[in-house]
C-alpha cells in the first residue's frame, strides 16, 4: 500500500479548488463518498497512493430537496437515509428501491447512490433506475456546473464523463405528475450480497382509463453500460401494459441486451433474464401508478 | 453402557466455555499473534495449471528490501519428497493454478508482498487435465507421469490413481429379478468448506533446533507429525500450539504453510508470520472433489430392493487421494441388500488437491443414489418413506463395507418423518417435496485426556482436540456427569502438543464420542482414586467407599459414622492422603456408532428465472445421545446449510486453461443468512451401545443428505429431474426451456 492523504473539503468551491491544487501539484486525486466501493478496491485491485477528497462533508453534496417540478438528491447522501423519507419513496419508489438493495445494514449506512454511478461499473444497480426516472447529473468543474444525462455519463466499464479536478454534486430529477411511478429489479442468485446478473428500471405515465402514456425503461449489467431501451418503452406507451405489451416489452430488452458469458450467467441466460425482470418491474410500476 | 440411566449434566444447554472471548473479540484465531521481530511470509503459486518447473532464481527476492529468507522446493528435503511435502512447495512440475512454487520472508507484508514477484520462475507450460472425462480419455495428458493404477505398474501409467470394489451377491440375477429399474448419472462440482478464517501460522525457530508453531488447525499432533515429516525433522524438534479455529470442516487437518514458516524461520532466525488471503484460500487449499457418478437400483412391485450398482469418480485434484472410499462406503448403506457393486476411482487432474470436507466423500455418492431412490419410489407409486422403511438397514445388517451395524437410527428417522410438520403438511402451491437419507459412519481412533483437581475441587480437563463445535462444553458436560459436580466446576482446555497427551485430529465426528470417552475414563480415574483417599481417612477398605452425587460416602450398610467427603474435600487433604488429584486416560476408542439422518426440504423454482427458494428444510438425525443438544442442533444446521450451498450454488468455474474464475465470496456463492429459512431440527436418540452415554458422532452426517432432498425437491415441483448439481438458476432455466 501507498501514501494515502485525506482531504474533507466543506462545500463545492473549497472541493473545487483542492482538485485542482492537488492536480496542479502532480498528485492523484479519488473523490470518497461512502467509500464502499473504494476501500474495497484500496485493499485489492488498486494499492496506489493518493489523496482523497472526501464528498461527505460538502455542503450542496448533502441537500435534499422536494419540489414540486423537480427534485434534487444531493451525491453524499447514505442510502440508508434517503431509505427512511417517506415522502421520496412515494414519489421515486424504483431509486430508492434500487439503492436500498446495495449491500447490507452496515453499507447502506455509508453508501451513496453518487458513489454507485460515479463508480461506474455495468451492475451498478441504482443506474437503470436513475436512467429510468430520467435523473440529471450535476457536476461541478471548475467553470462552473456542468449537466450531464445519467444516460450520456457512463462511458465504458468503471469510466465516466468526469474529469480530474470534477465531482458530482447530486442529481435533478423531474418529479414524476399525475398516475406516474416507478420500478426497478434486479436479479441475483441469492437474496443480498450479491452483484446483479441482469436489472431493469421502468417508469411510466398512466392516463385515467389506466392506458399508458410515457415510460422509459433502462436495463443494467448486459452490456458495458446500462441501455436505453426505447423499443422496450414503446412497447408500453398506448398499452394499459396488458401481458402482451409487457411480452413485447420483455423481448425488446433481450434483443437490445448485448451480454457477455462470465462466471455469473451465460449471454443467453442474461438475455432472458433481463427481459423477465423488465416485465415484471413494469407491471409493479403500472400498479404502483394505478394506486396513485 | 447406554442403559437409560438418570443424567443430570448430559442433555441440558449450558453456555460454552469459549463463547464470552468470541463474543468480546478476545479470542486469538490463527493470525492473532505478533511476537517481536517477526516477518512476513509470503507465498509464490504457479500461473499455470500444468507446468514443468526448469528454473527457480531467488537471487533478486533476496536481494530485495527487508527480505531475510527466500525458499524455494529445493530448499526442503528432496529425497522421495512425499505428496504432502510436493503439495507444500512445488518440486518438478507444478500440477494446479496455485501450486505454491517459492516463498520469502521480509519485514513488512508489503516487502513480502513486492518480492515474490522479483522471483523468477522459468516454466515449461504444459496441458492441463481438468475433468474427468479428460483424465480418463484414451491418450489422456497425464498428470502425473509414474502414477499407475492401484500402483500396477505392469499397466501403462494413468490418471486413475486407485481403483476400489465393494461387491456382494449376484447383481445381474438381483436386477433380473427387478420389476422396476432406475438408472441414472449425476454430476456434483467441486465444493470449498468455506471456512470464515484463512489459514494462518507464525512459527520460530531456536538456536537449539527446536521450533514452536501457532496455528489454526482442527489437529496440531497432526501439524507436528506433518511437519516434522516435510521438513526431515524428528517431531519432538517441533511444538505446535492451536489457536482458536474459524472454521475448518475437514480442511484444516493438514499443512500448507507451516513447514515454510518454520524453514524461513530457521534462516532468518526471527519468527515468521503467514497469512493466506481468501483469494489463495480458493486456489491452493483442499476443496472436495468434483464427481461424476453412474448408479443403478431395481426393485420388485412391492418395494424390495433386489440390485443396485454404482460407479464412482472423484476427482482427487493434483495427488491422489480423493474421498472416493467413504464415497462407496456411503452410497448403499442406507439399504438392507444382498446384491450390489460399487466401484470407486480416484482421478488425478490439474486442480487442486482435495481435502476432508465433512463426511467426505459421502454428500456426492448419496446425492446420486438418493435421487435414484427418489425416482424408483415415484415408478412404484411408493411413498418414498415406505420405500426406505422397506429396505432400511438396521441392527444385525451388514453394511456395504463389510461390518454388521449394532442398533442404528435410520428407521427412527424416517418415522420421525413420517410424523413431521414438514411431511404430514400440504406441499406450499407451486412448490415440491423432497426427502433424502444421510449417512457417515464416524470414526474413533486416538485421545487421551487428563483431569485435574484444584485445591478448592475446581476441575481442570485437559485433552487434545481443538474445538470446532462446542466440544470443550461437551467434555465439561461428561465430566460434571461422571463425577457428580455441576458443570461450573468444570474448565475445559485445549492443551497444546507438550501440555498434553496425543490426540488424533478433530474430525470424522470423532472428538465428543473418543475424546469424551478419554475424559470420562479420566473422570473414573479421578472417582477411583478419592474412592481410595476416602478410605484412608476413613479407615475403611476402598470397597466400602461409594462416589454419589460428587461424594465419597460409605457403601450402604458400612457401619461408619463420617460426613461425606466432596471433591474439595478430598482436594484439600490430598497432601496428607498421597498428593494431587490428577486423572488420566489414553485409548483407541472402537465402535463409534454410525449416524443417519433424513433431511425434508420444500423448495419453489421461479421457472422464468430458474432460482430456487428454500421455503422450509428440517433436518432429523441420530445423535445417540445428545450431551449438548443446541450444538447437536447447530451441527445439523449448519451442515444443513452447507449442504443447501451446495446444491443450488456453490461451484469451482475454471476457465479452460485451469484458472478458478471465482475465487471469493462474492462469486463462490454459499448461502448468507437471508437465503435460508429456519432449518427445523429433531434430534433422534438412539444410543450407541460402545459410549458410555450412548454418544454418536453428529458432525458429518448433516452435510449428506440436503443435496438430494433439494433436487428431489426440485424436481417434485418440476416434473422432470435435473440430474447434476448445483441447481444455479441458469442450469435450472435451461433445463426448463429444454423441456419446452
Ligand atoms: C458488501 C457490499 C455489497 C455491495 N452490494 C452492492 C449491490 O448490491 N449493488 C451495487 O450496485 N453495488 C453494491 N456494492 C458496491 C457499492 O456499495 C456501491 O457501488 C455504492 O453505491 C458505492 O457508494 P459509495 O458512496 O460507497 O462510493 P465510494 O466507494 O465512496 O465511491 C465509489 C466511486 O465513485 C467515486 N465517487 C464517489 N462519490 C463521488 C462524487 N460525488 N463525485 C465523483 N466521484 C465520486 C469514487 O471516487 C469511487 O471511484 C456493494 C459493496 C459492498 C462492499
Amino acid at each position: 500500500m501507498g501514501a494515502y492523504a485525506y482531504l474533507a473539503p466543506s462545500n463545492v468551491s473549497e472541493a473545487l479548488a483542492a482538485l485542482q491544487r492537488e492536480a496542479d501539484a502532480g498528485n492523484r486525486t479519488q473523490m470518497l463518498a461512502g467509500g464502499t466501493d473504494v476501500l474495497v478496491q484500496m485493499r485489492s485491485v488498486d494499492r496506489g497512493e493518493r489523496t482523497f477528497v472526501d464528498v461527505k462533508h460538502v455542503e450542496e453534496a448533502n441537500h435534499l430537496d422536494i419540489g414540486d417540478d423537480e427534485i434534487f438528491i444531493g451525491a453524499a447522501i447514505a442510502s440508508a437515509i434517503l431509505f427512511e423519507n417517506e415522502e421520496l419513496k412515494g414519489i421515486l419508489p424504483g431509486l430508492l428501491e434500487s439503492s436500498d438493495l446495495i449491500g447490507s445494514t452496515q453499507i447502506q449506512g455509508r453508501a451513496t447512490i453518487g458513489g454507485n454511478l460515479c463508480n461506474s461499473s455495468p451492475a451498478g444497480d441504482t443506474i437503470p433506475a436513475l436512467i429510468a426516472c430520467g435523473a440529471i447529473c450535476v457536476i461541478a468543474s471548475p467553470g462552473g456546473n456542468r449537466e450531464v444525462a445519467v444516460e450520456d455519463f457512463v462511458t465504458g466499464v468503471g469510466t465516466n464523463v468526469l474529469s480530474a479536478t470534477e465531482f458530482l454534486i447530486g442529481f435533478r430529477v423531474p418529479r414524476p405528475q399525475g398516475k406516474s411511478s416507478s420500478a426497478y429489479l434486479r436479479f441475483i442468485p441469492r437474496t443480498e450480497m450479491d452483484i446483479a446478473v441482469a436489472g431493469a428500471g421502468v417508469a411510466l405515465t398512466l392516463d385515467d382509463s389506466g392506458t399508458c402514456t410515457a415510460a422509459k425503461v433502462s436495463i443494467g449489467a448486459v452490456a458495458p453500460t446500462a441501455l436505453v431501451v426505447p423499443d422496450a418503452a414503446a412497447a408500453l406507451v398506448g398499452s394499459k401494459v396488458d401481458d402482451a405489451a409487457l411480452a413485447a416489452a420483455a423481448d425488446a430488452c433481450s434483443v437490445a441486451a448485448s451480454p457477455i458469458t462470465d462466471k455469473r450467467g451465460t449471454v443467453e441466460y442474461r438475455r432472458k433474464v433481463v427481459g423477465v425482470l423488465c416485465k415484471r418491474a413494469a407491471g409493479i410500476a403500472r400498479d404502483r401508478a394505478a394506486a396513485l | 453402557m447406554a442403559e437409560a440411566v438418570d443424567l443430570k449434566a448430559i442433555g441440558t444447554r449450558p453456555i460454552r466455555p469459549d463463547g464470552i472471548d468470541k463474543v468480546t473479540g478476545r479470542a486469538a484465531f490463527g493470525a492473532d499473534l505478533n511476537l517481536p521481530g517477526m516477518l512476513y511470509g509470503k507465498v509464490l503459486r504457479s500461473p499455470h495449471a500444468h507446468a514443468r518447473i526448469k528454473s527457480v532464481d531467488l537471487s533478486c527476492a533476496l536481494e530485495a528490501d527487508g527480505v531475510l529468507a527466500a525458499i524455494s522446493g529445493a530448499d526442503l528435503p528432496n529425497e522421495s519428497p512425499s505428496d504432502l511435502a510436493k503439495n507444500v512447495l512445488a518440486r518438478d512440475k507444478v500440477l494446479y493454478h496455485g501450486h505454491a512454487v517459492a516463498a520469502v520472508a521480509a519485514k513488512t507484508l508489503a516487502q513480502a508482498d513486492a518480492a515474490i514477484d522479483l522471483i523468477d520462475v522459468e516454466y515449461e507450460v504444459l496441458p492441463p487435465v481438468l475433468s474427468i472425462d479428460e483424465a480418463i480419455a484414451d491418450g489422456a495428458t497425464l498428470v502425473n507421469e509414474s502414477q499407475h493404477t492401484n500402483g500396477d505398474t505392469s499397466k501403462p501409467a494413468s490418471n486413475v490413481a486407485a481403483t476400489t470394489m465393494f461387491e456382494r451377491g449376484d447383481v445381474d440375477a438381483g436386477f433380473a429379478e427387478a420389476d422396476v429399474i432406475v438408472e441414472s448419472e449425476h454430476r456434483v462440482p467441486t465444493a470449498h468448506q468455506g471456512y470464515i478464517e484463512p489459514h494462518a501460522c507464525t512459527a520460530t525457530a531456536n538456536e537449539d533446533g527446536k521450533s514452536t508453531v501457532w496455528c489454526c488447525t482442527q489437529g496440531h499432533f497432526e501439524v507436528r507429525s506433518l511437519t516434522a515429516q516435510v521438513l526431515g525433522e524428528p517431531v519432538g524438534n517441533i511444538k505446535v500450539i492451536p489457536s482458536e479455529i474459524g472454521g475448518g470442516f475437514g480442511g484444516k487437518t493438514i499443512i500448507y504453510l507451516e513447514p515454510l514458516a518454520v524453514k524461513m524461520s530457521q534462516i532468518s532466525g526471527r519468527p515468521v508470520k503467514m497469512m493466506m488471503s481468501r483469494e489463495e484460500v480458493f486456489r491452493a487449499t483442499g476443496p472436495t472433489s468434483a464427481t461424476w457418478c453412474k448408479v443403478k437400483v431395481g426393485a420388485k412391485n412391492d418395494g424390495t430392493i433386489t440390485a443396485a450398482t454404482a460407479w464412482l469418480a472423484y476427482e482427487a485434484g493434483a495427488f491422489p487421494g480423493a474421498p472416493v472410499g467413504p464415497g462407496c462406503m456411503s452410497v448403499l448403506a442406507p439399504y438392507d441388500l444382498a446384491n450390489f457393486r460399487i466401484e470407486g476411482n480416484d482421478i488425478l487432474v490439474n486442480k487442486p488437491k482435495v481435502c476432508a470436507y465433512r463426511a467426505p466423500g459421502a454428500p456426492q455418492s448419496m446425492h446420486a443414489m438418493e435421487c435414484a431412490i427418489d425416482e424408483l419410489a415415484r415408478k412404484l407409486e411408493m411413498d418414498p418413506i415406505d420405500l426406505r422403511m422397506k429396505n432400511a438397514a438396521g441392527e444385525g445388517t451388514q453394511a456395504p463395507y463389510g461390518p454388521t451395524f449394532p442398533p442404528v437410527g435410520l428407521k427412527e428417522c424416517l418415522e420421525a418423518a413420517r410424523k413431521h410438520p414438514n411431511w404430514t403438511s400440504p406441499v406450499p402451491e407451486g412448490a415440491g417435496r423432497g426427502l433424502a437419507v444421510g449417512f457417515w459412519f464416524n470414526i474413533g481412533m486416538q485421545s487421551s485426556a487428563e483431569v485435574r483437581i484444584a485445591e478448592d475441587g475446581m476441575v481442570t480437563v485437559m485433552e487434545g482436540n481443538p474445538d470446532i463445535g462446542g466440544s470443550r462444553a461437551g467434555m465439561a458436560l461428561m465430566a460434571a456427569e461422571t463425577l457428580g459436580v455441576p458443570y461450573e466446576q468444570i474448565k475445559a482446555h485445549v492443551g497444546d502438543t507438550e501440555a498434553t497427551g496425543f490426540c488424533n485430529v478433530t474430525g470424522g465426528s470423532r472428538t465428543t464420542f473418543a475424546t469424551g470417552m478419554a475424559v470420562i475414563q479420566a473422570c473414573e480415574d479421578i472417582i477411583a482414586q478419592c474412592k481410595q483417599r476416602a478410605a484412608l481417612t476413613w479407615d475403611l477398605d476402598e470397597d466400602q467407599v461409594d462416589w454419589v452425587d460428587g461424594e465419597a460416602v460409605p457403601k450402604p450398610g458400612v457401619n461408619a459414622d463420617v460426613k461425606p467427603l466432596s471433591l474439595g474435600d478430598i482436594a484439600r487433604g490430598a497432601g496428607r492422603t498421597g498428593g494431587p488429584l490428577l486423572g488420566r486416560a489414553s485409548l483407541n476408542a472402537q465402535g463409534a456408532g454410525a449416524s443417519f439422518s433424513v433431511n425434508l426440504m420444500d423448495a419453489k423454482v421461479d421457472k422464468e428465472t430458474g432460482k430456487v427458494d428454500v421455503l422450509s428444510f428440517t433436518a432429523i438425525q441420530d445423535a445417540g445421545r445428545a450431551i449438548h443438544p443446541s450444538y447437536v442442533e447447530g451441527q445439523m444446521q449448519g451442515g444443513a446449510a452447507q449442504g443447501i450451498g451446495w446444491a443450488l450454488n456453490e461451484e469451482y468455474i475454471y476457465d479452460a486453461e485451469g484458472v478458478m474464475e471465482n475465487a471469493g465470496f462474492l462469486d463462490y456463492r454459499v448461502p448468507v443468512a437471508s437465503d435460508l429459512p429456519m432449518i427445523d431440527t429433531e434430534i433422534i436418540e438412539v444410543p450407541n451401545p460402545s459410549h458410555p452415554y450412548g454418544v454418536r458422532g453428529v458432525g458429518e452426517t448433516p452435510i449428506v443428505a440436503p443435496l438430494a432432498a433439494a433436487s428431489n425437491a426440485v424436481r417434485d415441483q418440476l416434473g422432470f429431474r435435473i440430474d447434476d448439481l448445483p441447481l444455479s438458476p441458469p442450469r435450472v432455466l435451461e433445463a426448463i426451456d429444454a423441456q419446452g
